[in-house]
């Protein structure tokens, strides 16, 4: 159990020492995001913008063009919507290569409520022309993600959750911007894909991202129970989309089911649903918020009340199956 | 050109080469705008002498045969609008041909209606969107003091374009950081789309208000090459230098002058001839002698 906010901390202080271009920003949230640890470790490297997250998508921007590598952290609300056009305009219209790291993305933010939970964020980004977007599901994949960032050139949005999760990457595992990974059953990625329609015979395959992976496979452990043969993959790359994985998944599946913590529209559901409408259509059940805000309580409690779950996805399966 | 830098005296260029080069910008954006039928001649105009008093009077640190040359000095047009008195100079400067100003706006141009840093060379950033720009600046001033590096950052704003709030943000991020390596020009002109800045959302006092942010402030008559490049020359420690420069919008075409409605018009017609008339004296010579 570790939260992803933490091992991106880390991965950071681990990446200033490798590389003395890389700078990071924050708006006055650095240690709720764990760009503090950065700070302490190189403070001179280390611009604390204030609450003024406009001007830091925009200082981000800059320092990119004179041959940095930005890091602008803040929560995922914040990070997105109310720079939207900063990023737009000032990072992606430009190609700069700023990463974009938030955190206290999706409902389990929990009792700070609707206006500090991020359910719209994938898809602000994902629209975005030139944008890599990634949902890490555990500590280890967060750090793999950063990593892969700055070796990417061009903008990079990663978004974090709050809570400590615990570890679903598969051990051994390489997180590839624009592919997605099997974590249940024990086959590889290139192994579905290689497979021949029809042979692995899946009832479910579920396509996730960020705590859902975790939340699916607990819904695939009861599932199982029930004779149904769930696989799990997790897309934490929602931009690129790794379309040969899930078009393969769908060539062996009777159901398709993608689950986030975001808005039913417009991220890793809406990628799904277009990737399979022009290619192989195929029966989608998306898992999300479904076009609402959120709201206060704890994060384990949200997740029941909007339904994301393992036993409320088992039993929308189950019903969806029947 | 090559009889004006003859003109060139001393140590630098001659005023009259500056103000030579701010007509020759003035004719570029008329018939830019003109042709493309479309654009934003005003602005363009009341900036016209700031801009070829930094390029052309020894101010700015640019190298047309190396425009990504990490020494090079670093200007961001956060008024993007004005984006033919940008490419004027740019072209003037040789970073491209002349003849590709008469494509913009046009489709597969690279002279974009605001400007693109990845088709222009010599343009630094992406502009449009107003507000912005000062932030950027920022950023390269930071990253040159990370680096210490000696080159500065300037950053053009409209007056109009100061009723963003992220203007703000960044003016008080540069005094935080100490940006001696950075100085802002605010193009006074006092008019926006809607009529006088005034009269649609006071900014005034300008001035104060970046002092207030901890800038060093100087104002100066926008239209004075020599009281421009006194305010450019200025010497700063420990803070970031912001020049007002009071001018007049539409300088240099009598109808456009002071006029809102000419903030994004093209001329067109009788009104194109004329506006060219008035900023082509020396360019129908040249053209008639060739």
């Amino acid at each position: 159990m570790r939260a992803a906010r933490d091992a991106y901390g880390e991965v950071l202080v681990e990446l200033g020492k490798e590389n003395e271009n890389i700078v990071v920003l924050d708006a006055d949230l650095s240690s709720s995001t764990k760009t503090a640890v950065f700070a302490k470790a190189f403070p001179e490297r280390f611009f604390n913008m204030g609450i003024a997250e406009a001007n830091m998508m925009g200082v981000a921007a800059g320092l990119a063009s004179a041959g940095k590598v930005p890091f602008a952290s803040t929560f995922a609300v914040f990070a997105t919507g109310r720079v939207y056009d900063q990023i737009r305009q000032s990072i992606a219209y430009a190609g700069f290569n700023v990463k974009i790291v938030a955190t206290h993305g999706g409902l389990t933010v929990g009792p700070d409520g609707a206006t500090h939970q991020a359910l719209e964020d994938i898809a602000l980004m994902r629209v975005l022309p030139g944008m890599t977007v990634i949902v890490p599901s555990d500590a280890e994949e967060t750090k793999q993600a950063v990593r892969a960032s700055v070796d990417h050139m061009g903008p990079v949005y990663i978004r974090l959750g709050r809570e400590a999760v615990p570890d679903v990457f598969p051990a051994g595992a390489v997180f590839e911007i624009g592919k997605g990974n099997m974590v249940r059953p024990d086959v590889s990625r290139e192994q579905v894909i290689a497979a021949p329609p029809y042979t692995l015979k899946f009832d479910v395959s579920f396509i996730a991202c960020g705590v859902m992976v975790k939340e699916c496979l607990d819904a695939a452990s009861i599932l199982e129970s029930e004779g149904i043969k769930a696989a799990v993959a997790g897309f934490a790359s929602i931009k690129p989309f790794d379309a040969d994985l899930c078009l393969a998944l769908a060539r062996q599946s009777r159901l398709i089911v993608a689950a986030e913590e975001h808005s039913v529209i417009g991220g890793l559901g809406g990628a799904v649903c277009e990737c399979l409408a022009e290619n192989h259509p195929a029966r989608v059940l998306r898992i999300g918020v479904n076009d609402r805000f959120g709201e206060s309580g704890s994060a384990r409690e949200l997740l029941a009340a909007y339904g994301l779950t393992g036993s409320s996805i088992a039993e929308k399966v189950m019903a969806a199956l029947r | 050109m090559s009889k004006l830098q003859r003109e060139v005296e001393g140590g630098g260029p001659s005023i009259e080469y500056i103000e030579e080069m701010a007509s020759r910008l003035r004719y570029h954006i008329v018939r830019m705008v003109g042709k493309a039928g479309s654009g934003h001649p005003g602005g363009s105009l009341s900036s016209a002498d700031i801009v070829a008093a930094l390029y052309f009077g020894g101010v700015l640190r640019v190298d047309p045969r190396n425009p990504l040359w990490s020494e090079r000095d670093r200007f961001v047009l956060s008024k993007g609008h004005a984006a033919p008195l940008l490419y004027a100079a740019l072209a003037e400067m040789g970073f491209f041909p002349v003849d590709v100003l008469l494509t913009l706006r046009k489709l597969g141009s690279s002279l974009q209606g605001h400007p693109d840093c990845r088709k222009v060379a010599g343009v630094e950033v992406s502009t449009g969107s107003l507000g912005q720009g000062l932030s950027l600046a920022v950023g390269m001033a930071l990253a040159g003091k990370l680096d210490k590096k000696d080159y500065k950052v300037w950053a053009l704003l409209g007056d109009g374009e100061c009723q963003e709030g992220q203007v703000w943000e960044a003016a008080m991020s540069a005094a935080h950081y100490k940006l001696d390596n950075l100085r802002v020009v605010v193009d006074h002109n006092g008019l926006q789309i809607d009529g006088p800045v005034k009269k649609v959302m006071s900014v005034e006092p300008i001035v104060d208000k970046f002092s207030a942010f901890g800038w060093e402030t100087v104002s100066v008559d926008g239209h004075d090459v020599r009281e421009l490049l006194e305010a450019y020359r200025r010497p700063v420690a420990g803070k970031p230098l912001a020049i007002v420069a009071e001018t007049v919008k539409g300088k240099g075409v009598g109808f456009m002058e002071g006029v809102a409605a000419w903030h994004g018009k093209a001329p067109k017609g009788e009104e194109l001839d004329r506006a060219l008339q008035e900023v082509s004296v020396h360019e129908k010579a040249e053209e008639r002698g060739q």
